[in-house]
C-alpha cells in the first residue's frame, strides 16, 4: 500500500469513526453501535470507499481485540477471578455447554459430521466480549448483577477458547488435501506436527506465557522504568503484546488469550497501571476499527442471494443462545429485568468466531460452504446486538422494571420528596438511612433491581432507574425537589448525573460522593458546592482511634482530627485550582496519584498550626502574671 | 455515708498542671465516680439516659473544671443543658435530684485576692458561680461553696502537692457523708469551702 493510498485509508476510517460515533452517542445509542454503522457506510456496500482490503483492516484490527484482552486481564486480580468462580463456572460453564450440544444436535439433525457439527456448536456457543464489555461499560451497568453475571460468562467463553483451539486439530477430517494450499498453515513452527503434537505445543505455549509473565517481565520492566523514558516503555509494552500476539499465532492459538493471561499474570504486579495506560489509546482505535471493519466486512452480496439461509441463520441463533441464557438467569435467580439486560447482552456470536472459523478452516474442519454463510451471519448478530441492548433499555426495562411498581407509579407524582437519592449502595443506603430516620423524605434511585426489590420489601421507597437519564430524574420528581445525592458506584457516573442535573433542574442543590482527589476536582470543576470523598472521614476516624489507642485524649484526637479535615479540605481546593498545569493524558492514574499525594504532604508540613489551641494554653498567662503580681493577689 | 459523682471536664488535659495532679488523688472508694465528660464524649454528643442514671446512682455531685472565662468548659454546659431535662430535674414533676449535694471544684488563674469587689475580677467566685448555684436552687439540690485551687499560674509543684493534698481530704469528708447539716448552715454563707477544707487537713 503506497503511503497516499495510507493516508486516504486512514482518513476515510476516521472520519467515519469521529462523524458515526459523535452521532450514535448523541442519539443515546453507544459507540459500538456508531462504529459498526461507520463501518457499513463506508464498506463496499454503501460507498465503497473501502472494500477488498477491508479483510486487511480487520486482521489488523482484530488486534485491538487483543489489546482489549490484555487490559481485561490486567484488572483481573487472580483473587478477584477466584471470587467470581462460582459464576464463571457454573453459569459460564452451562451457557457454553449447553449452547455447544444444542447445537451440535441441530447440526447433526442437519446431517453434518460429527466433527463438524461440534465444531459449529463450539464456535457458536461463545459470545462477542469487545461488544457486549464496551456497551456495558458505557452504560454503566458492568457492575449490576445482570452485568457481572455477563461479565463471568465471557471469561468462560474466553478461557474455553484455549481447549477449543487445542480440540480444532483433533476434529480435522481432511487435513491431507488443505495443509497444503492453505499459507497460513505452512508458516508456522508446528503445522508438520500430528494432531496430539500441537495440542502439546498450545500447552506449552501457555505455560511459558505464564512462567515468563510471573519471573521474567517485572525484571524486565524494571530495568526499563530506570531508563526513564516513558516512549521506551510504552515501546516494551507494545512490544509485549506484540510478542505474545505472534508466539501465539506459531503455535495456532488466539493471541487474545496469550494476551489476556499475561494481562492476569500481571494484574498483580506494581507496572499494572503502567502497561494499562500505555495500551489504553492503541486498543480504544483499534478496538473502534475493529468494529468498523466488521460493519464492513458484513457481506451484503451473499446476505442479498441467500437472505432466506442468513436471516434465519442469524435469527436461529440469536433465538437459541437467548432461549439458554435466560434459562440459566431464571435458573440462578437473577431478577427479572437483570434477566433481561444479561441474555440480551449476550445472544450474539462474538468475534473469536471469526478466528475459530478461519482456524477450522485452515485445519480443514470445515469447508467454505458452511464458514461463508457462518461469518455473515455472526457479524449481522454482531451489529444487530447494539440495537438489541437499545430494545431492551428503552422498551422492555420500563415495562419490566415498572412491572412490580405500577402501584408506586402514582406515588412519586405526588410524593414530591425533597431529596433524592441516585444511588442506593453502600454509601447511598446510608445516607438514606440517616435521612429516612429523621423523616426526610427521599426518593431513591438505583439501577441494580434486585436491590430495589429487596429495599422494597423492606418497605423503602426504592425506584429502579438510571439517574443519568434526565426523563427518569424527572419523574422521580427532580423538578420539584430541593437536592440531589448523587452516591452511584463510579466517578464517570456520578459525574453524568451530575452534569445531567445542572443542565435540566438547576433547582437542585447537589451532594455528590467522591473517590479520590481527582474525582473531587471534577465535581468542584462541574459546580459542585458539597463534596464528599468516601474514605475521607472513616480514615480519619481510624487516624484519630489509633491517637486514642496511644494515649492521646479522647477530645483531642477529636480536635486534631477535624482540624485536619478542615485544612484537608482547603488544600483540595487549592490544589484543584493548581491543576491542569502538567495534565496530559499519557500521566497514568497511578502517577497523578502519587503526585497529589506528594503536593497533600508538602501543604501538611507548611501548615504548622496543626496542633495549637493556644487558648488552653496558659504559658503566654503565666509569663506575663510572674512580671505583673497585682493581678495574681 | 454519701456517693460522690464528679463530672470531670478538661478539654486539654495533657497540658493541666494542677488538675492532672489533683486527680491523681481520687481516693479509691466504690462510691466515688470520675466520670472524664471530654474523655467520654469527644464529639460532645452527651448520652442523656446514662448522665441521669448516673446522677440517681449518687448523692454529691461535683462539677471539676479550670475556671475559664469565669465559666465551665462548653461540654458541662452542654451538659446542663441536656441532662438536666424538665419534668426530670425541675419543674412540677421533677424531682429526681431532690436533696443531693451540688458542689464545684475549680481551679482559678488569679489569686484568692483578684476575686472580691475591689480585686482584678470585681466579683467573688461564689458570684460568678451564681448560675450554676442557682441551677442547683432550681433543681432542690443542696448548693456547697466551691473548692477553689487560687492562683494556678504561679503555683510551684510543692503548692500544687498542697492542694492535691486539701482535695483529697475533701473528698474523703464527702465520701464519709460531711458536711452535716450545722456544718452547712456555717457554710452557707462562705465565698469558697476552702476554710472547711483546710481545717479537715490540720
Amino acid at each position: 500500500m503506497s503511503t497516499e493510498t495510507f493516508f486516504t485509508q486512514a482518513f476515510v476510517y476516521l472520519t467515519a469513526a469521529v462523524v458515526a460515533v459523535s452521532l450514535a452517542k448523541r442519539l443515546g445509542l453507544g459507540s459500538v453501535l456508531g462504529y459498526l454503522l461507520a463501518g457499513v457506510v463506508i464498506g463496499p456496500f454503501v460507498f465503497g470507499f473501502v472494500g477488498a482490503e477491508g479483510e486487511d483492516v480487520m486482521h489488523f484490527a482484530e488486534f485491538g481485540v487483543v489489546m482489549m484482552l490484555f487490559v481485561i486481564g490486567l484488572e483481573l486480580e487472580p483473587s478477584l477471578l477466584w471470587r467470581l468462580r462460582a459464576p464463571i463456572l457454573g453459569l459460564g460453564g452451562l451457557q457454553v455447554g449447553i449452547t455447544t450440544a444444542l447445537v451440535t444436535g441441530i447440526c447433526l439433525a442437519l446431517g453434518l459430521p460429527w466433527q463438524q457439527a461440534l465444531a459449529v456448536g463450539m464456535i457458536i456457543a461463545l459470545s462477542s466480549t469487545a461488544i457486549v464489555l464496551q456497551t456495558l461499560a458505557e452504560k454503566g451497568l458492568l457492575k449490576s448483577s445482570g452485568g457481572q453475571s455477563a461479565f463471568s460468562v465471557l471469561l468462560f467463553q474466553d478461557i474455553a477458547v484455549i481447549p477449543m483451539l487445542a480440540l480444532m486439530p483433533l476434529l480435522a477430517t481432511q487435513h491431507m488435501e488443505l495443509s497444503g494450499d492453505e499459507h497460513h498453515a505452512a508458516e508456522t513452527w508446528i503445522s508438520g506436527l500430528p494432531g496430539w503434537g500441537r495440542a502439546l505445543a498450545v500447552l506449552g505455549a501457555v505455560a511459558a506465557i505464564i512462567v515468563g509473565g510471573r519471573y521474567l517481565l517485572r525484571p524486565f520492566f524494571r530495568i526499563l522504568g530506570r531508563v526513564r523514558m516513558r516512549e521506551v516503555f510504552t515501546a516494551a509494552s507494545l512490544l509485549l503484546v506484540i510478542g505474545i500476539a505472534l508466539l501465539m499465532t506459531q503455535v495456532g492459538l488466539s493471541p487474545a488469550l496469550g494476551t489476556f493471561l499475561a494481562g492476569v499474570v500481571l494484574a498483580n504486579s506494581e507496572y499494572r497501571h503502567e502497561l494499562e495506560a500505555d495500551i489504553e489509546p492503541f486498543k480504544g482505535l483499534l478496538l473502534g476499527l475493529f468494529f468498523i471493519s466488521v460493519g464492513a466486512s458484513i457481506d451484503f452480496g451473499l446476505i442479498g442471494s441467500e437472505p432466506g439461509l442468513i436471516a434465519g441463520l442469524t435469527a436461529g441463533m440469536i433465538t437459541l443462545k437467548f432461549a439458554v441464557l435466560i434459562g440459566l438467569a431464571r435458573a440462578f435467580k437473577l431478577g427479572t429485568d437483570q434477566a433481561f439486560l444479561f441474555a440480551f447482552a449476550l445472544p450474539q456470536v462474538g468475534e473469536f468466531a471469526f478466528v475459530l472459523l478461519s482456524f477450522a478452516s485452515q485445519e480443514g474442519v470445515l469447508g467454505g460452504e458452511i464458514t461463508d454463510p457462518l461469518v455473515a451471519s455472526v457479524a449481522l448478530s454482531m451489529a444487530v446486538t447494539p440495537l438489541l441492548l437499545v430494545f431492551n433499555e428503552r422498551i422492555l426495562q420500563p415495562r419490566v422494571g415498572t412491572r412490580t411498581t405500577v402501584d408506586r407509579e402514582a406515588d412519586v407524582i405526588d410524593e414530591h420528596n425533597p431529596v433524592l437519592v441516585a444511588g442506593f449502595g453502600s454509601f447511598g443506603s446510608t445516607v438514606g438511612r440517616l435521612l429516612k430516620a429523621q423523616g426526610i423524605g427521599t426518593t431513591v434511585l438505583d439501577v441494580d433491581s434486585d436491590q430495589v426489590e429487596l429495599l422494597r420489601r423492606m418497605g423503602l421507597k426504592v425506584y429502579y432507574g438510571d439517574a443519568t437519564r434526565h426523563d427518569l430524574l424527572e419523574t422521580a420528581g427532580a423538578a420539584e425537589a430541593r437536592m440531589l445525592v448523587v452516591a452511584l458506584d463510579s466517578p464517570e457516573t456520578n459525574l453524568e448525573v451530575v452534569k445531567t442535573a445542572r443542565k435540566h433542574f438547576p433547582n437542585l442543590e447537589i451532594f455528590a460522593r467522591a473517590f479520590e482527589w481527582r474525582d473531587a476536582y471534577d465535581l468542584y470543576d462541574a459546580g459542585v458546592k458539597y463534596v464528599y470523598r468516601e474514605a475521607l472521614d472513616s480514615s480519619l476516624r481510624l487516624g484519630s482511634d489509633v491517637m486514642r489507642e496511644m494515649g492521646f485524649r479522647a477530645y483531642h484526637a477529636e480536635r486534631a482530627t477535624q482540624k485536619f479535615l478542615r485544612h484537608d479540605q482547603e488544600s483540595l481546593a487549592y490544589l484543584a485550582t493548581m491543576k491542569g498545569e502538567e495534565e496530559s493524558a499519557y500521566i497514568t492514574a497511578a502517577r497523578r496519584r502519587i503526585e497529589d499525594l506528594e503536593r497533600m504532604l508538602a501543604a501538611d508540613l507548611q501548615d504548622d498550626d496543626l496542633d495549637r489551641d493556644a487558648g488552653w494554653d496558659p504559658q503566654t498567662l503565666r509569663a506575663e502574671f510572674s512580671g505583673r503580681p497585682d493581678r495574681a493577689e | 455515708m454519701a456517693r460522690v459523682l464528679i463530672l470531670f471536664a478538661h478539654p486539654a488535659l495533657e497540658r493541666s498542671r494542677v488538675h492532672r495532679r489533683l486527680i491523681r488523688r481520687i481516693p479509691d472508694s466504690p462510691d466515688l465516680t470520675f466520670h472524664d465528660l471530654y474523655e467520654a464524649y469527644p464529639r460532645l454528643d452527651i448520652d442523656v439516659e446514662r448522665e441521669q442514671r448516673l446522677l440517681l446512682d449518687h448523692d454529691v455531685v461535683a462539677f471539676q473544671h479550670p475556671f475559664y472565662w469565669y465559666s465551665t468548659p462548653p461540654i458541662l454546659k452542654q451538659w446542663q443543658d441536656l441532662v438536666l431535662e424538665h419534668g426530670w430535674a425541675y419543674g412540677s414533676e421533677g424531682d429526681a435530684l431532690q436533696g443531693k449535694s451540688l458542689i464545684p471544684f475549680i481551679s482559678a488563674g488569679g489569686g484568692e485576692m483578684a476575686y472580691c469587689t475591689a480585686g482584678y475580677n470585681r466579683f467573688t467566685v461564689r458570684q460568678l458561680l451564681a448560675p450554676i448555684e442557682q441551677t442547683a436552687e432550681l433543681c432542690g439540690m443542696r448548693f456547697l461553696p466551691p473548692f477553689v485551687v487560687f492562683g494556678t499560674h504561679r503555683l510551684d509543684e510543692q503548692g500544687i502537692a498542697e492542694e492535691g493534698e486539701r482535695y483529697r481530704a475533701l473528698l474523703e469528708a464527702l465520701l464519709a457523708g460531711e458536711p452535716d447539716d450545722a456544718e452547712r448552715e456555717r457554710l452557707s454563707g462562705a465565698i469558697t469551702i476552702n476554710g472547711f477544707v483546710s481545717r479537715l487537713v490540720s
